[in-house]
């Protein structure tokens, strides 16, 4: 490897006069009045100027600085970083696709109507419920768009309601939405297992609340194996339940929420169905209802009719819209081409892949690190620093050492009824031998926890920068590059 | 096919690894009653060649490709330099997902830096996030931010305000006890100023603008900015043409307090619609009240400069219900598309074609002015985009027309039933001066 440059900020490296990009030349007449009397910049004062060999180094340099899926094993736990297949790139960028305006009439994009109802069916298959909406831009809009169905359902019965219950294992997206919705939140504890305590459910719901938001299988990877009984409960007093359909990896094709006494939920296209998390999205949260609920979908709804596909902005009992347009079109067509390739077994051997590579390291690192809670785990397995701690070594610190035996760290310090969680999950699409990396380089930070913590403080050793300082960052925010006085 | 890496022998170890005998027996902690007995209802696994094809066959169904397009209203087709799909495409990027290791992360970190600065330099404001879904949820956002800023509960909409806008704010805020009142607009397409001042009370907590508006009509910032002052409240400049900041001054330096929307045109594929690029820049002074993603400059232990996610207790997944936003991930991969695209245009370039779409525009209005049976509806300052009305039914022109293989623009009347067989035509840097005089071509033929 030769030697690494530090790459500067493209202000930095900018010069008068440069340019990357050339236009033709103005082809009408130069017209003095336009725009006359509308206050005008002089320049973009600070943007860049630089070539596109420049640019193409800048960004190549900087692109070498992230690890990747394309890499290696991602375990960060809920991301369900898995790898995203080259075909549903090249296809999503289709100019078929890609150059179609979202206000265009409806009969000149019947293709992507075509692709917008198929991927809601095949949605409502796998998850066995009886609508969907591709709107939600991300798994938190769609946490939003279904507590706002759920407000207008119960508003419809006769009474939205004043509260939601949220397992304090759940994500921090769950109370937040909720509170979006007008809703305030009261945390239910979880047992000795991890799981939702029935008897403090019952206790807990009472006619003032609205609904149960619950993610199956849970942060931990623990399958809520009282699902049912969980739902009768919530139904009995009148509440709907929510599914924070973030853990369906490990579902896919073995059961379905709609099965389970669901009646909404949302699926995180980028997760579970392979499309690529680019650094943070976009993604896609499509939303799922059962019947009852369908008449409040968001508009427009995609319907058949005469044999084409029409956009049904007539819905009167419609929330509303949540998004622009359509939702993420090009993350929905990544989706689509996904499941047609996988099949039936293909989409069934997601989650018994991703179960199995996940029980194997929660196997193979028993002993090795503490597990808080020994209920089975599914796709994803939650570890803790506990034996780590005896030696002044956390989770931070093991964190940071993987990086240095060339994998990416799990997602740390949650759920947090983990203390120092380390929360695991592989996914389906990682081989043997990647799963082994990872074990080894575990168990390896084990022993140098014992043997040699100073090691484990201070990496990790090998990369662009070290362990940064973010306290500063928060504390004396420099948001932007300025240029200097 | 599939995309699964064990290999028989590799699953048969790693089951016994697990003391599993089967891999339904993983499943055991789910009950027998819920689990599905029954292979899923999906079409059988396709190859790659056979995907290709039926992904192909879909999207030949749709004509719209075929047809020389005028529309605009949100969503703009731009040129995008091919460097923006090369770079934009590696690997390194498509592919991690929120930087939550600084040190592994830091070529998303800086390009996401680079970013927050460029839409400060267009904005012309003190700080801006990481990104956001989309414009009109960053509409709702900046709606939200100024009820928490200003403590008030009540808000001037523009009526010129992107239609699908306008719904999604008041889906938003259906639920919080916050009141949208709408500020009509007067002949030259602006907001009508004596109405807004009519609306404007110490109740409200801002007052909230497009501009270039859905109309294309470049409104008066600065004024707009002076009445919101007067009672208190904040000036929020929405814009959904992000290449229009090239050329008109910063709304920043005109008085707006956030400038929020869409930059979908900075180098994002129309893609029906999205992914799209919602942006968001403010006053410094309201940091802490900013949904979102932000990233900040710090050192690592050499003291060398380094990139990290910071404020993160502003977010949920620390401050749970009293967060901010619910918003957890952003459009990073839009954003370095959008990062890349600024810096390729640059100073210069940008500037440069914010002039075309303008100049272009100029000249498109005058054409098709000059058409018998076509009227500029307003009279205000255009940026890329107009209203035409028509001296016949728009479903019949529009008919005629598509027959032509033209698209003339988009029909206003289902979201404005006050303007009748009225359209908005759209005229960017990629429309030719051929283009156009064969739209007013045709439109004389079809209209006249």
């Amino acid at each position: 490897m030769i030697k690494e440059i530090r790459e500067p900020l493209v202000f930095e490296i900018s010069e008068a006069g440069k340019r990357a990009a050339e236009l033709p030349a103005l082809d009408v007449p130069v017209k003095k009045d336009v725009l006359a009397g509308v206050p005008l910049r002089r320049e973009i004062e600070g943007f860049p100027e630089v070539s596109e060999t420049e640019i193409t180094r800048h960004f190549t340099r900087l692109s070498q600085k992230n690890y990747c899926v394309d890499m290696g094993i991602y375990p960060l736990g809920s991301c369900t970083m898995k790898y995203n297949p080259k075909i549903n790139e090249r296809l999503s960028a289709h100019s078929a696709f890609a150059a179609s305006h979202p206000l265009a009439p409806e009969d000149l994009v019947q293709g992507n109507l075509e692709v917008l109802k198929k991927l809601e069916g095949f949605l409502c298959e796998i998850a066995g419920m009886d609508a969907f909406t591709l709107q939600p831009a991300a798994g938190a809009h769609g946490e939003l768009t279904g507590m706002m169905l759920i407000r207008a359902t119960l508003e419809a019965r006769g009474n939205a309601r004043k509260s939601v219950l949220i397992p304090d294992s759940a994500h921090g997206t769950n109370p937040s939405s909720a509170h979006i919705c007008g809703y305030t939140v009261k945390e239910i504890r979880s047992n000795e297992n991890g799981t939702i305590d029935l008897a403090g459910l019952a206790e807990a719901m009472t006619e003032e609340v609205a609904a149960l938001m619950i993610t199956n299988p849970n942060t931990l990877g623990v399958f809520e194996s009282d699902i049912c009984r969980i739902a009768e409960i919530v139904h009995a007093k009148g509440g709907l339940v929510y599914m924070d359909g973030a853990n369906m990896n490990a579902l896919t094709g073995i059961a379905r929420p709609g099965d389970m006494g669901v009646d909404v939920m949302h699926i995180n296209l980028h997760k579970t169905f392979s499309t690529p998390h680019g650094g943070g999205g976009p993604g896609s949260g499509p939303v799922g209802v059962k019947k009852e609920l369908a008449p409040f979908l968001p508009v427009p709804v995609i319907g058949e009719k005469g044999g084409r596909y029409i956009l049904d902005f007539n819905r009167p009992r419609s929330i509303g819209r949540v998004r622009s347009y359509f939702g993420n079109f090009s993350v929905i067509v990544r989706a689509l081409c996904y499941i047609m390739t996988l099949g039936p077994k293909g989409v069934r051997e997601i989650a018994e892949f991703a179960v199995l590579n996940a029980n194997y390291i929660r196997k193979t690192l028993e002993g090795s690190f503490t597990l808080k809670y020994p209920t089975a785990s599914m796709h994803e397995c939650v570890f803790s620093d506990k034996l780590q701690k005896e030696f002044g070594v956390s989770n931070l610190d093991i964190a940071k050492r993987l990086i240095d035996y060339g994998v990416h760290p799990p997602t740390m310090s949650f759920p947090l009824i983990v203390h120092g969680a380390l929360m695991i999950e592989p996914t389906e699409t990682e081989s043997r031998r990647d799963l082994d990396i990872f074990i080894d380089a575990m168990k390896a930070i084990a022993r140098e926890a014992r043997e040699n913590p100073e090691v484990l403080h201070a990496a990790p050793h090998v990369t662009y920068v070290s362990r940064l300082d973010e306290v500063a960052a928060a504390k004396f925010p420099v948001l932007r590059w300025e240029k200097k006085a | 096919m599939s995309y699964l890496s064990l290999s028989d022998k590799d699953k048969a170890e790693m089951l016994a690894a697990t003391g599993a005998k089967t891999v339904g027996d993983l499943f055991s902690c789910i009950p027998e009653a819920i689990r599905l007995k029954r292979d899923l209802d999906l079409p059988a696994a396709q190859s790659e060649i056979e995907l290709v094809r039926t992904i192909e066959e879909i999207g030949h169904k749709n004509g719209y490709p075929g047809h020389l397009s005028f529309l605009g209203g949100g969503a703009y087709e731009h040129f995008i330099p091919t460097v923006v799909d090369y770079l934009s495409s590696r690997g390194e990027f498509v592919s991690p997902y929120t930087p939550y290791q600084p040190e592994v992360s830091q070529g998303t970190l800086q390009v996401s830096f680079e970013f927050q600065t460029l839409v400060c330099q267009l904005a012309g404001l003190d700080i801006a996030n990481d990104s956001l879904y989309e414009g009109a949820t960053a509409t709702a956002e900046a709606v939200l931010m100024a009820q928490r800023v200003t403590n008030r509960s009540k808000v001037i909409l523009a009526r010129s305000l992107h239609p699908q806008y306008r719904e999604v704010v008041r889906t938003y805020i259906k639920n919080l006890g916050v009141e949208a009142v709408e500020v009509p607009y007067g002949p030259d397409g602006r907001i009508d100023k004596n109405a807004l001042g009519r609306l404007l009370d110490d109740k409200t907590a801002a007052v909230v603008y497009q501009s270039p508006n859905f109309f294309g009509v470049v409104e008066d910032v600065r004024a707009l900015s002076d009445g919101a002052h007067g009672v208190k409240a904040l000036s929020v400049t929405i814009v959904a043409e992000a290449i229009s900041l090239g050329l008109l001054e910063a709304p920043g330096r005109l008085g707006a307090d956030i400038v929020a929307g869409e930059a979908q045109s900075l180098g994002v594929p129309l893609s029906f619609g999205g992914p799209f690029l919602g942006f968001m820049a403010s006053k410094k002074e309201f940091l802490r009240q900013m949904p979102g993603r932000v990233t900040g400059q710090t050192v690592d232990k050499q003291g060398r400069r380094g990139f990290v996610l910071t404020l993160s207790t502003r977010e949920q997944h620390i401050r749970r219900e009293r967060a901010t936003s619910n918003i957890c991930t952003n459009q990073a991969l839009c954003a370095l598309r959008a990062t890349i695209f600024m810096e390729t245009l640059g100073k210069q370039g940008l500037k440069e074609l914010a002039w075309q779409n303008a100049q272009k525009t100029g000249y498109a209005a005058d054409k098709l002015a000059a058409v018998p049976g076509v009227k500029l509806r307003f009279t205000g300052p255009a940026f890329n985009e107009f209203v035409i009305e028509l001296a016949k039914p728009w479903p019949a022109v529009d008919g005629k027309l598509r027959k032509m293989g033209l698209i003339a623009g988009y029909g206003l009347e289902p979201a404005y039933p006050e303007l009748k067989n009225a359209v908005l035509v759209c005229v960017t840097e990629l429309r030719t001066r051929d283009e156009i005089d064969r739209l007013a071509r045709a439109l004389q033929e079809v209209v006249s």
